[in-house]
């Protein structure tokens, strides 16, 4: 056992790539369960917003286009979703697992010509004076851009639901849907944008594993990513900032856990494994005194009978 | 199995019946336990399956079920093929051993070919392959080549045939350098590219400079390319996309010759079960192009190395070796027997940790 | 333009009918897509939907529709109960991955004793463990406010390790040759969850899933327990007046689902898959929450979507070996059969009107 050989400055940086991807389909997720909606369908969405950024980005050899394209890809499958819950009255558990089954689907089959095929690559950020700095330089400063584009988000959503007016609307339909349609407020149409910007927010999610994290094209290349960031948005209590938190802490043991295996401490290897679920519960039940809760229409079918 | 009569009457008929139409094609099935987009293990399978078609043209009919769960669902899709008439049904993986026994009973008529397990029928084969005999390759240039003396390893499952490869590559590195040292992380999946990715960054910030992997896809290969002074080996496919940096060689997983001589075995008439475990000399291991990335020097004796094993000169096992506690395992001279070689559950000295159990 | 008007009952003759127009539109779409694909969509339709019932080799398919169904009925069962309470038990496939284990070990502990008194210590040691399994997220529940969906769900992956470990490890098969996986208990009479009549696919699994069918429907309508679920759904404040104890309430439905999906794993694992491995778990944990939704919660409703998600699942295989279709093709006209139940559902339970333009 050698724990020195274990590096924190590296250990830190690759935290925050592990991160990245549960962290901004948890915080999409997050949008659309404040605004009342349960959708189970992230791990589908982001499998699609990781083939659609895929293939766009390899036809036309911009990681940005591909990113852009991944969020409309996303958006459009979680589009089908609203259709079922918002327009066609369903339920939402099962719609948001049918629309993962019908991800899946879709993904393998629009991904059938791009195996093996290496992605132009995303470049990072480096600045001539921070990227070099001693410990700052490589946690900070030399990372690609949508890891930046991730935390901004958060900081963009919290704002959002803190501040301004269209949070506070998102949030009434979310806590109580018949009040806040009695008031005026369309609550149709802002779950419908809830919704778009929790699949626009997958699908990147997905994008940054096939582009940036592995990056290459396999069917069901996700592998429970998206379970993970629904799992992060309950673990967050549906609070921005906490989801970064989440975040972090479950990359963080994620790869801690691969370190401490390869340093070889005498810790067997499955109990390692389990370290990331068994932590992630472990502080959930710690937290759980907090008492803040679910939005209060989260996973009702709203009908405006009036 | 009160079933076997009722269904054997049945798969008999049928047999009658397809056989009066189509005398001359022979159907020849293949159960996969991933996607076939899968770029490694079933993709290699399936490769093998086209080999087969091209080889025979009109004269075979080739079918196939992806992603089929290892159990229930596996005895299932091999019954399925056997009553829609084929004659000789390739298994491919070893969750599958149990099923293929089971099924195969029911229909003695049709040949089955189960990979990597051990159980053998009358109408049951196992092959496999002896993809040691390239680790020993992977080990000798890895030795050579690395230069902090640490060599990552992604491992997926204890199992023999991993144990097999981590003790092959790790005898050849220590030949060559006496200070190395071998990492070892346990994936506990055979395909899960982010956590495959994780877990190579991980050994690369723990200062490998050589990562050899045992899962099958290509994120570690990803995961060097962006730490720069890194080398890799392709696993299970060749990889060739990564060449000639990071990847500077792999290992092929080579079925389509054995798939060929299996199906004109049943086409003659000439199918016996067998217990096939190939290696390069027969050409189901293969060592992909090893790249100008490689000194010519380590590339000589590495390419010297696959042809004394082609001509059956090298067994990569070869005594004086030692086990982990430090007792005697082979003498001097001493080759390895295919018995312990295919149950390996320990490691050879040297080699830190332990193999979880 | 066209308003939907909420029934003050839902439809009784849609409820029977809109499953079959789902199925029809859903061949109409998917055969559609099918031909875009360059299949003949009859001949895919068909081979989906009627040769695993009618076709010729139908004597093998129809048993093995309850074989499949079985496990997807009995989780769904217990499942339901806790949905129609409120209470999200979303790691099924962990108390099924659990129960398999403790109804293993059970038996595999008396192994090579040859005894009666064996299966049934397995079934019991199945539910037990199921059981024990959701226990966790009841108590944590319970005693501490944490959330069931998420702390369910993470043990989903715990037990997944946990598989691993038993099956290269504890449980492994010591004749084995070092290779993973316990012994079959195909080949353990004592152990063997074995076919009741040759042929007919029915184990004692799929006995237990119609008695659980058989049990839910009478508690759900019959029993005061099953009055409280209902009402707890509806009307929680309303159940807290009427003396529902929440707190029972949570542990006697987490522990019921897990009890079943245990039960549920522990038939698997000691009949049609017959050993524990490394890649025991095929997800029926969570298909069966789909089942459990597709039933509308329903005993009778659960036992017929999980016998129409076995039909997909085997006719989808028939018509990858046999017309060459990819699995994906199969896993996305899967989901567009979901969608559209889930769909039409709105006609059971509103009506359709073409309102006035100046009502707009």
């Amino acid at each position: 056992m050698d724990l020195s050989s274990i590096n924190p400055t590296l250990l830190l940086a690759s935290l925050l790539v592990a991160a990245t991807p549960i962290l901004i389909a948890a915080i999409g997720e997050l949008v659309a369960e404040r605004s009342g909606v349960l959708n189970l369908g992230v791990e589908g969405m982001m499998i699609t917003g990781a083939i659609c950024g895929f293939i766009i980005a390899v036809e036309t050899g911009s990681p940005l286009l591909g990113f852009i394209a991944a969020a409309i890809g996303g958006a459009l499958l979680s589009m089908l979703f609203a259709l079922l819950t918002l327009f066609a009255l369903a339920n939402q558990v099962a719609s948001g697992l049918a629309l993962t089954l019908f991800g899946l689907g879709v993904s393998a089959l629009m991904g059938q010509g791009y195996v093996g095929i290496k992605p132009p690559p995303t470049p990072k950020l480096d600045i001539p004076l921070l990227s070099d700095l001693p410990f700052f330089g490589p946690v900070l400063f030399s990372h690609d851009l949508m890891v930046y584009f991730g935390i901004a988000l958060v900081a963009a959503v919290w704002a959002m639901l803190k501040y301004t007016r269209a949070g506070l609307i998102l949030r009434a339909v979310g806590e109580n849907h018949d009040a806040a349609h009695a008031l005026g407020y369309k609550v149709v149409r802002v779950r419908l944008m809830a919704i778009g910007f929790g699949g626009a927010c997958a699908g990147l999610g997905g994008a940054y594993i096939s582009l940036v994290r592995v990056p290459q094209w396999t069917e069901g290349m996700t592998a429970g990513a998206g379970w993970i960031a629904l799992a992060l948005v309950v673990f967050a209590s549906w609070k921005a900032g906490r989801v970064l938190l989440g975040a972090w802490l479950f990359g963080g043991i994620t790869v801690l856990q691969l370190n401490l295996q390869a340093a070889g401490v005498a810790i067997p290897v499955e109990y390692l494994s389990m370290s990331p679920y068994l932590i992630t519960i472990l502080v959930l039940v710690i937290m759980s005194s907090d008492r803040s809760r679910a939005p209060a229409s989260l996973g009702r079918i709203f009908h405006a009978s009036g | 199995m009160k079933l076997t009569s009722f269904l054997t009457g049945a798969a008999m008929a049928l047999g009658l019946a397809t056989s009066a139409l189509a005398q001359d094609i022979t159907k020849v099935g293949f159960i996969y336990v991933g996607p076939i987009g899968d770029g490694g293990w079933t993709y290699e399978h399936d490769k093998g399956r086209l080999a087969v078609e091209e080889a025979f043209g009109d004269k075979v009919e080739t079918v196939y079920q992806e992603s089929v769960p290892e159990g229930a669902d596996a005895s299932r899709a091999i019954t399925q093929m056997a009553l829609q008439g084929a004659d000789l049904i390739f298994t491919t993986s070893f969750g599958y051993m149990d099923a293929t026994v089971g099924v195969a009973s029911k229909f003695p008529d049709v040949k089955f070919e189960h990979a990597t397990g051990y159980k053998t029928a009358p109408n049951v084969s196992v092959y496999s392959a002896r993809f040691y005999e390239g680790r020993a390759v992977q080990g000798h240039i890895a030795g050579k080549m690395t230069e902090t003396n640490i060599i990552g390893y992604i491992a997926s499952f204890p199992i023999p045939e991993v144990i097999r490869g981590i003790n092959s590559a790790y005898i050849h590195a220590k030949r060559v350098n006496p200070d190395v040292q071998f990492k070892v992380i346990w994936a506990y999946t055979w395909f899960n590219p982010a956590k495959e990715a994780d877990a190579a960054t991980a050994l690369i910030e723990q200062g490998a400079d050589v990562i050899l992997q045992h899962t099958d896809s290509t994120a570690p290969q990803a995961a060097a390319e962006k730490a720069e002074n890194v080398i890799t080996f392709g696993q299970a496919s060749d990889m060739s996309e990564y060449a000639p940096h990071p990847r500077v060689s792999s290992i092929i997983d080579n079925w389509a010759p054995y798939y060929i001589a299996r199906t004109q075995a049943v086409m003659d008439g000439s199918w016996e079960s067998v217990n096939t475990w190939d290696g390069i000399r027969e050409g189901m291991v293969g060592i992909g192009e090893i790249t100008d990335a490689v000194p010519a020097d380590v590339k000589a004796e590495a390419l010297a190395m696959k042809d004394a094993m082609a001509a059956g000169e090298y067994h990569p096992f070869t005594g004086p070796l030692k086990k982990q506690d430090g007792s005697d395992w082979l003498a001097e001279g001493e080759v390895a027997d295919d018995g312990t070689l295919a149950g390996m559950n320990f490691y050879v000295e040297g080699l830190e940790g332990d193999i979880p159990q | 333009m066209l308003k939907l008007e909420k029934r003050p009952q839902p439809s009784r003759s849609w409820t029977y009918l809109t499953p079959l127009l789902a199925v029809v539109i859903t061949m109409i779409v998917g055969g559609a897509l099918f031909s875009l694909m360059g299949n003949n969509p009859v001949e895919v339709i068909r081979t989906i939907f009627w040769d695993p019932l009618f076709g010729e080799f139908a004597f093998y398919y129809r048993p093995q529709m309850l074989v499949k169904g079985a496990p997807l009925i009995l989780i769904a069962i217990g499942l339901s109960l806790g949905f129609r309470a409120g209470i999200w038990n979303i790691g099924a496939e962990g108390q099924y991955i659990i129960g398999a284990i403790t109804g293993a070990a059970v038996g595999l502990a008396f192994y090579p004793m040859e005894s009666w008194i064996i299966f049934p210590l397995m079934v019991l040691a199945g539910a037990l463990g199921g059981w024990a399994w959701a226990m966790i997220p009841a108590i944590l529940k319970t005693r501490f406010g944490t959330n069931e969906i998420l702390v369910s769900l993470m043990l989903v992956y715990v037990a997944e390790q946990l598989l691993a470990k038993m099956a290269l490890g504890a449980l492994k098969n010591p004749d084995g040759f070092g290779f993973p996986g316990s012994r079959n208990f195909q080949q353990y009479p004592s152990g063997h969850n074995a076919e009741i009549i040759a042929g007919s696919g029915m184990h004692w699994g799929v006995v237990a899933a119609f008695i659980a069918v058989i049990f839910a429907y009478v508690l759900l309508n019959r029993h005061i327990l099953g009055y409280h679920i209902r009402l707890t759904g509806q009307a929680p404040r309303a159940a807290r007046f009427a003396g529902v104890r929440p707190t029972r309430l949570i542990l006697f439905c987490l522990g019921a689902s897990g009890a079943l999906a245990g039960l549920a794993g522990m038939f698997e694992v000691s009949g049609p898959a017959g050993q524990i491995n490394i890649d025991f778990n095929v997800g029926y944990g969570f298909t069966a929450i789909i089942v459990a939704f597709l039933g509308r919660l329903h005993p009778v409703g659960i036992l017929l979507a999980g016998l129409l998600m076995a039909l997909t699942y085997i006719g989808g295989e028939i018509a990858q070996s046999n017309l060459g279709l990819p699995a994906a093709a199969i896993q996305m006209f899967q989901g567009m059969l979901l969608f559209f139940l889930l769909a039409v559902d709105l006609l059971t339970n509103y009506r359709i009107r073409l309102a006035k333009a100046e009502a707009a």
